[in-house]
């Protein structure tokens, strides 16, 4: 699947930065990464690392004082809708160069990138029904009738596994319990039929066992409807669960990537190594001390320089993490990975073995 | 780390505790129900172990934790302390006043640094208060040595004491909160998710040094957490808590590798693992967790259940102990084989 | 903003950017809550210039005899309506400031006064000129004023903003207004917070029937409509009370109205207080329910009760000037901002002397102020986001 050779989102060098009085956050600065047509890319890390802050650029959601300032965001649309745009010749179109508010970035949020947030709570409105947004949503989009839209409801309702869907519609979001709620929210993203679902750390507010449910659900659609997801959460465990592709973040900058598996059984960033090792699975023995990562992570204002990670870092080259900022490097025909262990700037010492972990 | 010694008094035994918050309607704030956050709970907690409180939202583990340090006052129950002279005093209906020497001997650790630290004191009087208020140390320079160690104790610097705690991140502030907690040497630490608001890359520091601290000073955990993962990882013995209720307490191995009640079993299918080979064994539950101002009959958790039989939606289950230190409140606990964490199925994590 | 030093000994230290060298980290770990809440502050502009301007306002109602040119209460018929006096600064290419003289001539056909200006009369100006004899805040004899004229007498006058119907000085009136109208506002303020966070608090802390009581007697002053209120209660005041009886009649009658919101305010606040952790942690550490008043809570939600009261001044302020306007509150010969516009209440006298009208601006200026600056507090006070 990743090897489709035409993907459907290509992020280059993308930049958004927050100028504020205190000075400039750069909460994304230079991140690279794609997603292909059915392919779930997880992208995952800790506060600060602007794993939410890139999302929202992609889907031209950054709002002042936050400005994105360099980089490309290449989308394919569907080809129905691709008619009407004027795209590149390659098919695709620059969402960057986009005007946030106008007439093309609209139709394509929520008609072809569709977003669940994290609050169910705060995205849907309490005065008015559940059916009633999912009307609207479903018409701003698509040219049907509110009967033919009642309907596309009712059936995505039931397809996210809500009992008595037909009901269900003339409910309030406040009536619904919070998975039922997650659900809706769901069903509202997929209502006209996305391309691709940026989901927001959409299991974060809700139990392991709504979690669990949530999670599978969402697989579930992916494979009915092959769609593309991007998937944001802090929590290793999720992402091992749902995503096929990874990216791991650190204060705004793409630490390493590749497929799941190589991430979580041959991770080579010294980052992902240490992160994997430190917590606590269920696997892991009992009442011993876990591996640290030493320090906590800086402030946005007081970003290191070079590698963002080099001053909790065991493997620190002083005079070449401080100053240079490493660039992502394959190591594997999938993963890459940024850090100078594999950049080929330290020359005269011996690449350590990173074949196996830990 | 030394086994508890079971056969030694509990240090702490908690009977029957009850906690119904009264929901009130209309202008005359009329009572018109009750929600059971915590409904007829028992356990004990023995010198030098580590028990684990778990179970998703509502389900009393935060609520059981603050009854017991007296930050809530329950609605009926006994709350049975040794305290250091031996004497066994039951907290549950004693007054403020009453309670403040034994407050010495046990304190909390929050789940929320940022919220957990007045923001308007020094590291100093953060840590110093309760020297200068139940420990009655009045000297100042006194009281500056004890938070120094203290702050050292915890891996932060001495200097820091004249800094406000919003020039630290939260594992450093959590850090500041341990200190606070250890300030008097209590004996009993209850943590209520000490590590579940911290950064993933944090979370391991202050697990460690939690169980350091256990170590050398001796200390009793009570661990509230609703992540298994860390308490599979750091308690001796597990409490599973479901609406309000207690469903299975046992030694961490035994409830892991062998659950005797559904839910526990459920709750462990439903964790996502962190590695990829072991995907689609996510089993997830039918159903959400009931809320407890409107909770089912018979036993609590019989309409998600997929081993429930007649009697489960009819009578509640009894807590029983069905093996050695293995409670659990099923009607079929006998009867069910249950599959927990699978040793065998395991890859080698470590590589 | 900057980040905890992160490095454990054994690193080397992390590079950090030119704005923060250490020592200003460290100044700012070690700053306690006003300071932040002064530096949040400074960087609102605007509030910032309204505390300036606000700083001299107050002065004016501090010592208003200093910066009066006359007599305030000196009235004068053949004086009336007298037209604003432009002040030169320069007399030919040098500073020395003067106005030119104005002369009074009947129009024979309305029979009205009409003052023209004298280009031959230049009367100069001075700074710290002798007037008439005062004292500041009514202990020190003094005779000094900010500006005034070399030569007091009957042609050496200045108006810098006109003369009323009397023939009184309105710019040595609108001084003294200023230092009542603004008192006025800040005694109520002062009465209604202490109003406010004794029954708010008492609501907040004790809870339960007192609680309820008081709720429900503030949802009931609140739904009172002001107007018939304040109708009735200044109907009450005996017409033989003096000057200063009514004027604290009036500061107390507003600040029984105005303490309602503040009220709330403290006991939101004192209940949300007492569920956050850091007070759970004080009670768990042995603090007496004094200590963790008054220790923390207390503190905690101060810099919002300064904040909101700064934003309850100006509301005090219009509330007066809105009385004496209807001719309610305070009554000649006080000297208020609504006294003076009461001046400016028929039409025929805006027509005639619209100078009249300046006071309004004032009370424009003064509000605007604080409310702005109310606004830069209210951002600033609380600097833990």
């Amino acid at each position: 699947m990743s090897n489709d050779p035409a993907p459907l989102l290509v992020v280059r060098d993308l930049k958004t930065y927050f100028f504020l009085d205190e000075g400039t956050v750069r909460a994304v600065d230079g991140v690279d990464f794609a997603v292909h047509p059915g392919q779930v890319v997880g992208i995952v890390g800790e506060s600060g690392c602007g794993k939410s802050v890139t999302v929202k650029s992609v889907m031209r959601l950054v709002q002042r004082p936050g400005r994105l300032v360099a980089g490309t965001i290449r989308f394919r649309p569907s080809s129905q809708s691709a008619q009407r745009w004027p795209l590149a010749p390659d098919g695709t179109l620059d969402l960057a160069a986009l005007d946030p508010q106008g007439p093309i970035m609209r139709a394509i949020r929520g008609g072809e990138i569709a977003l669940i947030p994290q609050e169910p709570m705060a995205a849907f409105s309490p005065v008015h029904t559940i059916g009633n947004q999912i009307v609207e949503a479903i018409r701003l989009h698509q040219d049907v009738d509110r009967q033919t839209a009642w309907e596309w409801g009712v059936e995505r309702l039931a397809e996210v596994g809500i009992p008595s869907p037909a009901q269900r519609m003339r409910a309030y979001s406040w009536e619904l319990s919070g998975g039922l709620r997650q659900r809706a929210m769901i069903a509202m993203a997929l209502a006209c039929g996305p391309r691709l679902l940026i989901a927001d750390e959409p299991t974060t507010a809700i139990d392991v066992t709504t979690q669990a449910q949530i999670l599978t659900l969402l697989r579930a659609l992916q494979e009915q409807h092959n769609m593309a997801i991007i998937f944001i959460t802090h929590d290793l465990g999720v992402i091992a669960q749902i995503a096929d592709h990874v990216v791991v973040m650190y204060l705004g900058r793409v630490m390493e990537a590749g497929p799941v598996e190589e991430i979580f059984l041959r991770p080579q960033h010294p980052y992902t190594r240490a992160l994997l090792r430190s917590i606590p699975s269920i696997h892991t023995p009992s009442r011993t001390l876990l591996p640290t990562i030493q320090g906590s992570i800086p402030h946005p204002f007081n970003r290191p320089a070079g590698c963002p990670f080099h001053p909790r870092c065991g493997d620190f080259v002083p005079g070449l993490c401080d100053r240079n900022t490493p660039e992502p490097v394959p190591v594997s025909p999938t993963q890459t990975v940024s850090c100078h262990l594999y950049t080929g700037e330290l020359h005269g010492e011996p690449i350590p073995d990173r074949s196996s972990p830990a | 780390m030394a086994n508890p010694s079971q056969t030694a008094p509990p240090l702490l035994e908690v009977q029957h505790l009850c906690k119904y918050f009264p929901v009130r309607a209309g202008l005359l704030r009329r009572q018109v129900g009750e929600i059971r956050a915590v409904d007829d709970v028992s356990f004990a907690v023995y010198p030098g172990e580590t028990l684990g409180l778990v179970g998703e939202s509502g389900c009393g583990k935060t609520t059981t934790a603050r009854c017991i340090l007296r930050a809530l006052a329950p609605t009926s129950g006994a709350i049975l302390f040794r305290t250091q002279e031996g004497t066994v005093v039951d907290l549950a209906p004693l007054s403020e006043a009453e309670l403040r020497p034994l407050r010495r001997e046990m304190q909390m650790i929050f789940q929320d640094p940022f919220a957990s630290l007045n923001p308007r004191m020094t590291l100093f009087d953060i840590v110093g208060e309760p020297l200068l208020v139940l420990g009655r140390m009045r000297d100042r320079q006194q009281r500056m040595d004890r938070v120094a160690e203290l702050l050292e104790m915890v891996g932060l610097r001495p200097e820091y004491m004249r800094r406000y705690p919003h020039a630290f991140s939260g594992g450093q502030r959590q850090r500041i909160v341990i200190a606070r907690a250890l300030a008097l040497n209590p004996r009993l630490v209850v943590a209520d998710e000490p590590v579940s608001a911290l950064d993933v890359s944090v979370q391991a520091q202050v697990l460690n040094l939690m169980l350091r601290l256990q170590q050398e000073l001796g200390l009793t955990y009570i661990f509230v957490a609703h992540d298994l993962s860390v308490v599979k990882h750091f308690c001796d013995r597990v409490a599973v808590m479901y609406v309000g209720k207690l469903v299975e307490l046992a030694p961490t191995r035994s409830l892991f590798f062998q659950p005797r009640h559904p839910y526990t079993a459920a709750l462990m299918a439903a964790v996502p693992v962190p590695d990829p080979r072991l995907r689609g064994k996510m089993q997830p539950l039918e159903g959400e967790v009931p809320s407890p101002a409107n909770p089912p009959s018979g036993c609590y958790f019989h309409p998600r259940c997929p081993h429930a039989v007649e009697i489960c939606s009819q009578e509640p289950p009894r807590l029983q102990e069905i093996a050695p230190g293995h409670f659990v409140s099923c009607h079929r606990a006998q009867e069910l084989e249950l599959v927990g964490v699978d040793a065998a199925e395991v890859p080698g994590h470590e590589g | 903003m900057s980040t905890p030093d992160p490095a454990p000994a054994h690193r080397p230290p992390t590079p950090r950017t030119s704005s923060t060298l250490p020592q200003e980290a460290e100044a700012f770990y070690v700053a306690p809550n006003w300071k932040l809440v002064w530096w949040r502050f400074k960087r609102h502009r605007l509030a910032l210039v309204s505390a300036v301007l606000l700083g001299f306002i107050a002065l004016v109602a501090l010592v208003p005899d200093f910066f009066s040119t006359q007599d305030p209460h000196a009235s004068s018929k053949t004086e009336s309506f007298i037209p604003v006096q432009r002040l030169h600064l320069f007399d030919q290419g040098r500073f020395r400031p003067f106005v030119y003289g104005v002369v009074g001539q009947r129009n024979p056909r309305t029979l009205r006064m009409e003052w023209v200006i004298d280009p031959e009369v230049k009367i100069p100006v001075r700074f710290f000129a002798r007037g008439y004899e005062y004292k500041i805040l009514g202990l020190i004899p003094f005779d000094r004023h900010l500006i005034g004229v070399e030569f007091p007498g009957d042609e050496g006058k200045i108006h810098l903003l006109g003369t009323d119907r009397l023939g009184r000085d309105q710019w040595s009136r609108l001084m003294h207004g200023t230092q009542v109208s603004l008192s006025i506002g800040l005694v109520a303020v002062f009465l209604s917070i202490f109003l406010g966070i004794l029954m708010g608090g008492i609501s907040g802390y004790y809870g339960g029937v007192v609680d309820l009581v008081i709720q429900r007697l503030i949802e009931i002053l609140q739904s009172l409509p002001p107007i018939p209120i304040w109708m009735a209660l200044t109907a009450a005041m005996p017409r033989d009370w003096s000057v200063e009886q009514v004027y604290f009649a009036i500061t107390v009658i507003l600040s029984l109205i105005g303490w309602t919101t503040l009220g709330r305010e403290v006991r939101g606040r004192f209940l949300s207080l007492r569920e956050e952790d850091f007070v759970v942690a004080a009670r768990l550490s042995g603090c007496s329910e004094m200590r963790i008043i008054f220790r923390h809570m207390l503190p905690a939600f101060m810099s919002h009760i300064i904040a909101a009261s700064t934003l309850a001044i100006p509301v005090m302020i219009i509330n007066e000037t809105f009385l004496s306007f209807l001719g309610l509150g305070l009554r000649p010969p006080a000297i208020s901002w609504g006294v003076l516009l009461q001046e400016a209440q028929n039409l025929q006298s805006i027509a005639l002397a619209p100078w009249l009208l300046l006071p309004g601006l004032a009370v424009i200026v003064t509000v605007l102020a604080l409310n702005i600056l109310g606004d830069g507090l209210r951002d600033a006070a609380d600097p833990y986001r």
